[in-house]
C-alpha cells in the first residue's frame, strides 16, 4: 500500500522529497483520524487524503516563487530516460485535477467510480477531466504547445 | 446503448481503454475502431501513454520505503493506534503476498468490545494528563453537563456520585465515538488519581463486565441496552472494580 501511494505522490508532484512528505502526512493523518474512518475502502480513503493534502500543498506553493530545474538529472532513469522526461513534462502541463484523474486511472488502475469518490465529483466530471488530460498529454508528447491548443 | 447502429462516443472510447465499458459493447467498439483508423490511432496513443507512465513511475514501487514512512516510526506517540483497523490494513497491504503476516493480522483483528475499550482508553490516556483543560464542562455544572451530553448523545448521560469511592466529578466532554458521539466524564481522587467513564453506542451485547489493561491503565467494559460503558483508571484493579460497580449500580437505579 505505501509503495503504491509513493508512486502516485511521485507522479503527482514529480519531486522525490515533496512526494514522500505527502505520503508521510497522509499516513500520519490516517492513523490519527482512524476513528473517523467509517468503513469502506481503506485504499480509496488514503488516496483521498493524499489528493486533498496535495491540493493544500499547491495552494501554499502558489504564494511562493517557483523554481524551475534547468538541467535534467534523473539518477533512476535508464534506457527509457528520454521518454520518462517527456511524460514528466507532459504531466507538468496539466492542471491539478486532470493530472490527478489521469494518474489515478492510468497509473493506479482505479475505476471511474473510485476516482469520483476520491475527488468528490460526479463520474461525468471524472470522464471529461480524463479526456482533456489525455488530449493535453498527447499534444505535449507530440511536441505541440498545449497552451496554444484549444481542446474541447 | 448496445445497439450496433449507435455511433461510438468519445466517452465510450475512454471507457473501452480503461476497462469500464460493458462487456456487450466491447465488440461494437472494436468493430468501429477497425473501420476508423484515426480514432484507432488515438486509442493506441492512450495505451502507449499508460505504458510510458508505468515505465517512468513503477520503479518507485520497487524502491525500499524510506525509514521515515515506516509505521513504527509514525507510531511513536502516546496513543497506540497500531491495532486499529487502518493500521492493520496498511500493514496487510504492505505485507502483500506474505501470507503469514496477513493471517497474523486477521487473527489479531479486534472485536467490537476490544476496539471500543481501546477507544475509551485512548481518550482516558489523552485527557487524564491535562492539567488546565481536562474537560469542556466543569463538575460544578453537573446538571448542565448531563443535559448537554444527553442531548448530544441521544441516550441518558448520567454523572454518578462517586464520593463514597473518594472521587469528585471534574467534568466531562463530548468525543467522537465509534459510531456517533461519545460522552466522557472525569473524576479525581484525593491524591490526584483520575478515573474516566466513557459511553457510546455499541452493538456488543456483553452485559458482563470485562477487564482490559495496558501497561499503566486498566479498564472495565460492559454494555447495557445498546450503550457501552468503559470505566478506566489506574492499574489498581480492585479499586477500579469498586468504582465501576458504583457506576453500574447508580446507572441501574437511575434507569438509564
Amino acid at each position: 500500500m505505501i509503495p503504491a501511494l509513493r508512486r502516485y505522490a511521485r507522479a503527482l508532484t514529480r519531486d522525490v522529497d515533496a512526494a514522500d512528505d505527502l505520503v508521510q502526512d497522509t499516513l500520519v493523518r490516517a492513523l490519527r483520524s482512524e476513528r473517523l474512518f467509517l468503513g469502506g475502502d481503506v485504499r480509496s480513503w488514503l488516496y483521498t487524503i493524499l489528493t486533498n493534502l496535495n491540493k493544500n500543498r499547491r495552494r501554499s506553493l502558489a504564494r511562493r516563487p517557483q523554481f524551475m530545474q534547468l538541467t535534467e538529472n534523473n539518477p533512476d532513469a535508464s534506457g527509457t530516460e528520454a521518454e520518462g522526461r517527456d511524460i514528466e513534462k507532459a504531466l507538468a502541463t496539466l492542471v491539478e485535477e486532470q493530472r490527478s484523474v489521469l494518474l489515478l486511472v492510468m497509473l493506479e488502475g482505479m475505476s471511474y467510480r473510485e476516482v469520483a469518490d476520491i475527488q468528490g465529483v460526479p463520474i461525468g466530471t471524472v470522464m471529461s477531466r480524463l479526456a482533456r488530460a489525455r488530449a493535453h498529454v498527447k499534444a505535449s508528447l507530440e511536441g505541440e504547445r498545449p497552451a496554444l491548443r484549444r481542446v474541447k | 446503448m448496445n445497439d450496433r447502429n449507435i455511433p461510438v462516443t468519445e466517452d465510450e472510447l475512454h471507457a473501452y481503454v480503461d476497462g469500464e465499458l460493458p462487456a456487450e459493447r466491447r465488440a461494437d467498439v472494436e468493430a468501429w475502431l477497425a473501420a476508423h483508423a484515426e480514432e484507432a490511432e488515438r486509442v493506441q496513443s492512450w495505451r502507449a501513454m499508460a505504458e510510458m507512465l508505468h515505465a517512468r513511475y513503477d520503479s518507485v514501487v520497487q524502491e525500499p520505503v524510506p525509514a521515515r514512512l515506516e509505521l513504527e516510526r509514525l507510531e511513536r506517540r502516546p496513543r497506540q493506534w497500531l491495532y486499529g483497523a487502518v493500521a492493520a490494513a496498511l500493514v496487510a497491504f504492505v505485507a502483500g503476498g506474505a501470507a503469514g503476516w496477513v493471517a497474523h493480522g486477521a487473527a489479531n483483528a479486534p472485536s467490537a468490545f476490544q476496539s471500543f475499550t481501546a477507544d475509551a482508553l485512548d481518550a482516558h490516556r489523552l485527557y487524564v494528563v491535562e492539567v488546565r483543560h481536562p474537560v469542556e464542562v466543569g463538575g460544578n455544572e453537573r446538571d448542565h453537563l448531563q443535559a448537554w451530553l444527553t442531548r448530544r448523545c441521544g441516550w441518558t448521560v448520567f454523572a454518578p456520585n462517586l464520593e463514597a469511592s473518594g472521587l469528585k466529578l471534574v467534568g466531562g466532554r463530548l468525543l467522537p465515538g465509534p459510531s456517533g458521539p461519545a460522552s466522557f466524564l472525569m473524576y479525581e481522587g484525593a491524591s490526584g488519581e483520575r478515573y474516566t467513564i466513557y459511553t457510546a453506542k455499541t452493538e456488543s451485547g456483553a452485559t458482563q463486565m470485562r477487564y482490559a489493561k495496558t501497561d499503566k491503565d486498566g479498564a472495565l467494559f460492559w454494555a447495557d441496552r445498546g450503550v457501552g460503558y468503559v470505566v478506566s483508571g489506574g492499574s489498581d484493579r480492585d479499586r477500579l472494580t469498586k468504582v465501576a460497580r458504583a457506576v453500574y449500580d447508580q446507572a441501574e437505579q437511575n434507569g438509564t
